[in-house]
């Protein structure tokens, strides 16, 4: 980028060990999962797809977080609002598009499972369910593995501040906290579980309660990709240094209703949403790598371009794409069944 | 051959199957220093060290999640529930996660996980200490469970499901644990999962069961020779996938049976033993196809008495095949 030859070298994002390029690409994922997002709700309001769940709002943190790991070895659990987080750590459009329009070829689930509910072995995205927080004590168990094996990784997962009532997390902070465990736990915590708020679901703060498990927990602004990309790593750093897990609340605003089948007016405001929207971190982190010299309207307008782009051919792709065949419903329930035939 | 205790030969099969492969495991409530509350794991951590005897917290639906995070790693972990009983809250880790890795996601993910749980009564447990959860799991597609009777089975299927790609859960008797003894080779062996064994030929009646109650039908096909009856055994080992070609081999062998269970009968697994008998074989049954099992009950309670009710034996078992032959 040596056209930007201004950057100052004591940019904040330099400092935190980010080039300019991975900024910039950090900012092309966000943008990317938020574009992503919007057009999954037109196709559903188009009626070509049945059903979209939004992670708009939440796409900072996301994919700072990402940035944050070691993106070659780290283990990641997400929940469903998690397009920009499985965006950048290797998923690709036109498999997010094989994932929604429930196709054959989606790597996620062959078409199995609702959009949102990840999985890929080899991007070591570890497969999710629907019910909430499942996904909690796995992430546990694989740092136990990574411990057992002397392996230098971490693992990561999400969950919404609601799951944060569940026993599974509770039990699986617990566990990696008496095993001092190389776990991040990171809540997303968007304000509300479906349509009730934070304050009905929980009387202190989720961060908090690392405290009752003897491990660091801390709230981040989930709208500011630099400070979050900062206290994940740190988090990798300690996890790997055999300190243990951090729990990290990241502090944001769900900004569309919880589904496609959801009226959110119904429970908030439109001042609230509004509100919200402006604290929106996309424009922010824009902004930021506009002042630094690293982007411009210019770029801008060509990068919404090339995502447009991108996103008619992953969905002309997906919405072509074959089917399952019906009695492929019968394959893999057990290991070498689609030998015989599948299970009759 | 040595003969030993069924809960040596679960200790033995852990110990071979640790021996064998440094990914397994066990992992559990007091399974470490104390190992365990029943012995099972004795020995274990002062052989392997204390991670790969690993006492955990006390939280079963951890204990079970724990274990599908590291199966899914590429770890073998065996997790013990202290009781079957409190098996309970892992059931969402157990039905929602393991059942459903591989088939969700397309084969890509697999786990590789044993579950192990002690069930059933009979050792003034009550209500909360004895119960048989088996119709809880069984029906639930992408788990194998298992059910061994005597010590040879123990440590076959044992080692057979430390092996298996898929989620086993090893429901093994605790008043077997120390009652039953038998012959089990030293050697490296499994007994394959998805097989009954026929543990008696006869020509009059053909029982079929699985765990404890095959130890009182043993016992009572014996008597019964003495006043003519000649009784066909089958034990089902794998309760799920039932061996549905065995079961109906038994059946035909004789055209009357007897389905046996200590888990209560309505939604128990012999109502899906049977009715698989009537879909296949309905017109070749001499009589009409009978079941013994635990009442239905919520659990068994604590006073003698009613443990004695509840809990089957040899006279229990004989009688109702005395019945059957009499038809």
């Amino acid at each position: 980028m040596t056209q930007f030859a201004s950057t100052g070298q004591n940019a904040r994002h330099l400092e935190l060990g980010l080039s300019n390029e991975q900024a910039i690409e950090m900012y092309t994922t966000m943008l990317t999962a938020r574009k992503f997002d919007e057009r999954m709700l037109l196709l559903q309001r188009a009626g070509k797809i049945n059903f979209h769940v939004s992670g708009i709002g939440q796409e900072v943190a996301q994919v700072a977080a990402a940035f944050a790991l070691d993106r070659e070895n780290d283990y990641y659990l997400p929940y469903y609002r998690d397009y920009g987080f499985v965006l950048a750590v290797g998923m690709t459009l036109k498999e997010l598009l094989l994932s929604v329009f429930a196709k054959a070829e989606d790597p996620n689930s062959g078409g199995r499972q609702m959009p949102g509910h990840f999985g890929s072995k080899k991007l070591r995205i570890v497969t999710g369910s629907s019910p909430v927080t499942t996904q909690v004590p796995h992430a546990v168990g694989i740092a136990l593995a990574a411990k057992m094996k002397k392996k230098s990784l971490v693992s990561f997962v999400t969950f919404g501040e609601g799951s944060s009532n569940q026993g599974d997390f509770h039990e699986g902070c617990n566990f990696a906290g008496v095993h001092k465990l190389p776990v991040i736990f990171m809540c997303e915590n968007n304000q509300y579980a479906i349509s009730v708020p934070l304050h009905k679901q929980l009387a202190g703060k989720v961060a908090d309660r690392a405290i009752g498990y003897g491990f660091q927990g801390l709230q981040v602004d989930g709208n500011d990709a630099l400070e979050v990309f900062r206290v994940v790593k740190e988090a990798r750093e300690r996890a790997v240094a055999g300190d243990g897990p951090t729990l990290i609340e990241a502090l944001m605003y769900r900004l569309s209703p919880h589904s496609t089948s959801d009226n959110d007016l119904a429970y908030r405001t439109k001042e609230e949403v509004d509100t919200n929207r402006a604290k929106d971190g996309i424009p922010k982190f824009k902004q930021y790598l506009i002042d630094n010299g690293i982007w411009s309207e210019e770029l801008d307008e060509e990068l919404q371009l090339r995502i447009r782009k991108l996103l008619d051919e992953a969905t002309a792709y997906g919405d072509k794409a074959p089917f399952p065949t019906p009695e492929s419903t019968l394959l893999h329930v057990y290991a070498g069944d689609a030998e015989q035939g599948g299970i009759q | 051959m040595a003969v030993i205790e069924y809960i040596d030969a679960i200790r033995l099969a852990m110990k071979e199957e640790m021996e064998r492969d440094e990914d397994v495991f066990v992992l559990g409530e007091d399974v470490g220093l104390k190992g365990g509350v029943f012995t099972t794991t004795k020995g274990l951590m002062e052989q392997f060290g204390e991670m790969r005897a690993l006492d955990t917290p006390l939280a079963e639906s951890a204990i079970a999640g724990v274990a599908i995070g590291a199966a899914m790693y590429g770890m073998k972990p065996i997790a013990e529930m202290q009781y079957s009983d409190f098996m309970f809250p892992a059931t969402n880790q157990i039905i929602s996660e393991a059942a459903k890795i591989r088939y969700r996601s397309n084969n890509d993910w697999s786990c590789p996980l044993v579950i192990r749980a002690p069930i059933g009564g009979g050792i003034f447990g009550g209500l909360y200490h004895s119960q048989c959860p088996e119709s809880v799991f069984f029906g639930t597609p992408g788990l194998k469970i298992v059910a061994p009777y005597r010590a040879y089975d123990a440590k076959g299927l044992l080692k057979a499901a430390v092996r298996d790609p898929d989620p086993v859960l090893f429901f093994e008797h605790k008043k077997c644990y120390k009652l039953v003894t038998g012959e089990v080779p030293d050697t490296d062996y499994i007994v394959p999962i998805g097989e009954a064994n026929v543990l008696r030929e006869g020509d009059d009646i053909t029982v079929i069961s699985y765990s404890l109650p095959l130890h009182f039908i043993e016992q009572a096909a014996a008597e019964l020779e003495g006043e003519g009856i000649s009784t066909h055994i089958l034990d089902l080992r794998t309760i799920q996938p039932l061996d549905k070609e065995a079961v109906l081999e038994a059946v035909r062998k004789t055209g009357k049976v007897l389905i046996v269970h200590e888990d209560n009968k309505t939604g128990g697994v012999g109502a899906e033993v049977s009715a698989i008998i009537s879909e296949e074989l309905l017109f070749e049954l001499d009589a009409p196809i009978m079941r013994l099992c635990g009442p239905d009950v919520p659990a068994m309670p604590i006073n003698p008495p009613g443990e004695k009710f509840f809990m089957l034996n040899k006279d229990k078992v004989k009688e109702a095949m005395r019945n059957l032959a009499l038809y």
